[in-house]
C-alpha cells in the first residue's frame, strides 16, 4: 500500500516535470521563431495599414511592394550580387585550399607535416589587432577591392583541423594502393580523398558560405568609400542604423520610375523587405545540412 | 597502422642526410601543397603582430619604419591617464562577465532539458528550430531586437502594456541601464541552441544504463540529471569554461556596436570599439594599437590563469 502511494507520487512529479519541461521548450520555440514571422509579416503587409499596429504573425492587407521597391535600389542589386558573389568564390576556394592543406597534414608521412600544422594552428591563439590588421590591407593594396573579402580569411586553423581530423579516420591503404599505381600525391588528394570527405567538406563549405554571406565589417572598414563594392549586409547594416538616429531611411539611389511606388511605403516596410531577403538563403540552405555541421561541430570541438 | 615506405627509409640512421633531400623531393608535391600557404598565413596573422611596434611610436603612415619617432611608453601612460578608458574597461568587463555566464549555464541548462525530452520528432524540431539564428547575421539579429522592443509595434511593450506592468511603452534602446542586459539576451536568443549542441552529444555518449540502474534505485529525474547527467558531461563543461574564459574580453564590438547608438555610448562603448573609433576614426594609429595590445594581454593572461587553475584542481588541460 504505502509503496503504490510513493509509485504514485514519483509519477505525478515525472508529469509535472514532463508538463514544466514541454512547456518550456514550446516558449523556445516561440521565442526564436517570432521574431521572424513577425518581420516577415510585415514585410508583407501594405505600409500605411502597418502604422496602424496590430501585425503580428499574419500580414492584413498583403502586398508585395516593400518587395519591388527593393528592385529600385542600385545599392542593393549591387551589395546583393556581390554578397553572391564574395559567397561562391569564397567558399569554393575556402573549401579547396583548407581541404589541401588538411591533406597534407592528414599524411603521416610528410617531413613538414609539424612545421605546418604548428605555423596553423598557432593563428588560433593570437590575433595582431584591429589596426595593425587595417595597416597591413592597406599596404598590401587591397583597400578598395573585392578581393579582400576573400583573401585574408582564407587559410582558416578551425576548418582544416575539422577536416584533417576526418581524414585522420580514413583508412591508409586507400592511398597507398593508389600511389602504387603511379598516382602522385596531389591525384590521391583530388580523386581519391576528396569524393570520401563529402560530409566533412559540405560543414565546412555552409560554415564559410554563411560567414560570407554574414560579413559587414570588412565591407564597412574597408571598402565602404567604394558603392561599387558593397555588399547586401552592409547596406542593410546602413539602414537599420539610420533609423535609430533618424527617421528617414538612408536611401539615396533611387531611379526616377521608383519615386512613385517609394511615396506608397514607408522606409520600415522596406527595412523588413530587406531583412527578409538577406535570412532568406539561409534558412533554405541549413535544413538540409544540419546533419553534417552538427557532425562537424562536435568532431572539431573534441580536437 | 601501416608505416610508410618513407617512414621505414629515414628510420635507417646512416643514410638520413641524404635520405631526407630525397624524400623532399619526393614529397615536392606535399610541400607545393602546402608552402605556399604557410607564406599566406605569415602574411595575413603573423606580420600584424609586428604592426604592435606602432604602439610605441608616433606612427605616421608613409614613413619607412627606420624614420619612425620612438616614444615609448609614452601611449600606454595616456591611455590609463584617460578617463574615458575606465569606463570603456567598466563596460567590457561587465559585458564579459554577462556573455559568460549567460552564455555558458544557459545552453548546459538547454541541453540538459532537451535531452529529457522522449518525444524524438518534438526533440529533434525544438533543436532544429533553436540553431536557426545563429547563421542570422549580427546586422539581422540588431534589427530584429531593435523591432521587437521598439515602442511601436514591438511585442515586448505589447506584452508589457498588456500585462499592465508599465502604463507607457519603454524605450529599451535608449535607455542606458538595459544596454548591457540586452546585449546579453540577444547573445542568448542567437546562441542558445547552437552552444548546446556539444553539449547534447556529450549527453549522448553517456551510458544509457546508468539511468536505467538509477531508476530502479528509484531516483526521480532531478536526481538522475543531478547525478548522472551533469557528471557526464562535466569534462566538456570544463573545455568549454576554460575557452571561454580565454575568450572573455576579445568579446568583439560587433555586438555593440550594431545595437548601440548616441544615446547609450557611455554604456556601449568596449575596448576593441574604442581602439576603432581613436585608431582608424580619429587616425590615431598608435593609440588605437596600444588598445588593442592591452585588450590582447589581458585575454592571454586569463586565458593562462584559467587553464592553470582548471589544470591544478581537474587534471585537464586545454592546451
Amino acid at each position: 500500500m504505502a509503496k503504490r502511494a510513493k509509485l504514485s507520487k514519483t509519477n505525478l512529479n515525472e508529469r509535472l516535470f514532463d508538463i514544466f519541461n514541454y512547456t518550456l521548450m514550446i516558449l523556445v520555440i516561440v521565442i526564436t521563431l517570432y521574431p521572424f514571422l513577425n518581420v516577415l509579416a510585415l514585410s508583407l503587409n501594405e505600409s500605411t495599414d502597418t502604422v496602424r499596429g496590430g501585425i503580428y504573425i499574419w500580414p492584413r492587407e498583403f502586398t508585395l511592394d516593400n518587395y519591388a521597391v527593393i528592385l529600385q535600389y542600385d545599392t542593393l542589386i549591387t551589395g546583393f550580387t556581390n554578397s553572391v558573389l564574395r559567397t561562391v568564390i569564397g567558399t569554393v576556394l575556402g573549401v579547396f585550399v583548407c581541404s589541401m592543406i588538411a591533406y597534407t597534414l592528414s599524411r603521416k608521412d610528410f617531413q613538414a607535416r609539424k612545421f605546418v600544422s604548428t605555423v596553423i594552428v598557432l593563428t588560433m591563439f593570437f590575433s595582431g589587432g584591429l589596426i595593425p590588421t587595417y595597416m597591413l590591407i592597406r599596404d598590401l593594396g587591397l583597400i578598395n577591392s573585392f578581393a579582400v573579402y576573400i583573401l585574408p580569411g582564407l587559410v582558416s586553423a578551425w576548418n582544416i583541423i575539422i577536416i584533417r581530423s576526418f581524414m585522420d579516420g580514413l583508412p591508409f591503404a586507400l592511398q597507398e594502393s593508389a600511389k602504387i599505381d603511379g598516382a602522385n600525391d596531389f591525384t590521391i588528394y583530388w580523386k581519391i580523398i576528396l569524393p570520401i570527405c563529402k560530409p566533412v567538406l559540405a560543414t565546412i563549405a555552409l560554415f564559410i558560405a554563411v560567414s560570407q554571406w554574414n560579413a559587414w565589417f570588412d565591407t564597412y572598414i574597408y571598402n565602404s568609400t567604394n558603392p561599387a563594392l558593397t555588399t547586401l549586409q552592409y547596406e542593410l547594416m546602413k539602414i537599420l542604423q539610420n533609423t535609430t538616429t533618424s527617421t528617414s531611411g538612408g536611401i539615396d539611389s533611387v531611379r526616377g520610375q521608383g519615386l512613385e511606388l517609394m511615396k506608397r511605403v514607408s522606409p520600415e516596410s522596406v527595412r523588413m523587405a530587406i531583412t527578409i531577403v538577406t535570412v532568406v538563403p539561409i534558412l533554405l540552405v541549413y535544413p538540409f545540412l544540419q546533419r553534417y555541421f552538427v557532425k562537424g561541430m562536435t568532431l572539431g570541438a573534441v580536437k | 597502422m601501416e608505416v610508410s615506405p618513407e617512414k621505414a627509409h629515414t628510420a635507417v640512421p646512416v643514410k638520413k642526410k641524404k635520405s631526407f633531400w630525397k624524400t623532399a623531393l619526393d614529397q615536392k608535391l606535399l610541400y607545393l601543397m602546402s608552402i605556399p600557404f604557410v607564406i599566406w598565413v605569415f602574411v595575413f596573422n603573423y606580420l600584424p603582430v609586428w604592426g604592435w611596434t606602432m604602439a610605441f611610436q608616433n606612427f605616421r603612415p608613409g614613413r619607412a619604419f627606420t624614420e619612425q619617432e620612438w616614444v615609448g611608453l609614452t601611449h600606454f601612460i595616456n591611455l590609463f591617464q584617460d578617463d574615458y578608458f575606465y569606463l570603456v574597461l567598466r563596460n567590457t568587463v561587465a559585458m564579459s562577465v554577462m556573455l559568460l555566464v549567460a552564455g555558458f549555464t544557459i545552453p548546459i541548462i538547454f541541453a540538459v532539458l532537451l535531452n529529457e525530452v522522449r518525444h524524438s520528432l518534438f526533440k529533434r524540431s525544438v533543436q532544429t528550430i533553436s540553431y536557426l539564428p545563429h547563421f542570422v547575421s549580427w546586422v539581422v539579429v540588431a534589427g530584429i531586437v531593435t523591432k521587437m522592443l521598439s515602442t511601436d509595434g514591438g511585442i515586448v511593450n505589447d506584452i508589457l502594456m498588456a500585462l499592465n506592468i508599465v502604463d507607457s511603452p519603454v524605450q529599451f534602446m535608449s535607455k542606458e541601464k538595459w544596454f548591457w542586459w540586452i546585449v546579453t539576451f540577444s547573445d542568448v536568443w542567437k546562441e542558445m541552441g547552437w552552444n548546446s549542441i556539444i553539449f547534447l552529444a556529450a549527453m549522448a555518449g553517456i551510458d544509457p544504463q546508468l539511468y536505467e540502474a538509477a531508476k530502479v534505485d528509484g531516483a526521480g529525474r532531478w536526481r538522475r540529471i543531478w547525478h548522472i547527467t551533469l557528471p557526464g558531461i562535466r569534462p566538456t563543461m570544463m573545455v568549454i569554461l576554460i575557452l571561454s574564459i580565454g575568450g572573455m574580453i576579445s568579446i568583439g564590438f560587433e555586438r555593440q556596436l550594431l545595437l548601440g547608438n548616441s544615446l547609450v555610448k557611455e554604456y556601449s562603448d568596449v575596448l576593441e570599439l574604442y581602439a576603432l573609433n581613436y585608431g582608424i576614426g580619429l587616425g590615431r594609429y598608435s593609440y588605437g594599437t596600444a588598445i588593442g595590445i592591452f585588450n590582447s594581454i589581458v585575454s592571454i593572461v586569463l586565458l593562462l590563469l584559467a587553464n592553470g587553475i582548471f589544470k591544478r584542481f581537474t587534471k585537464t588541460s586545454v592546451m
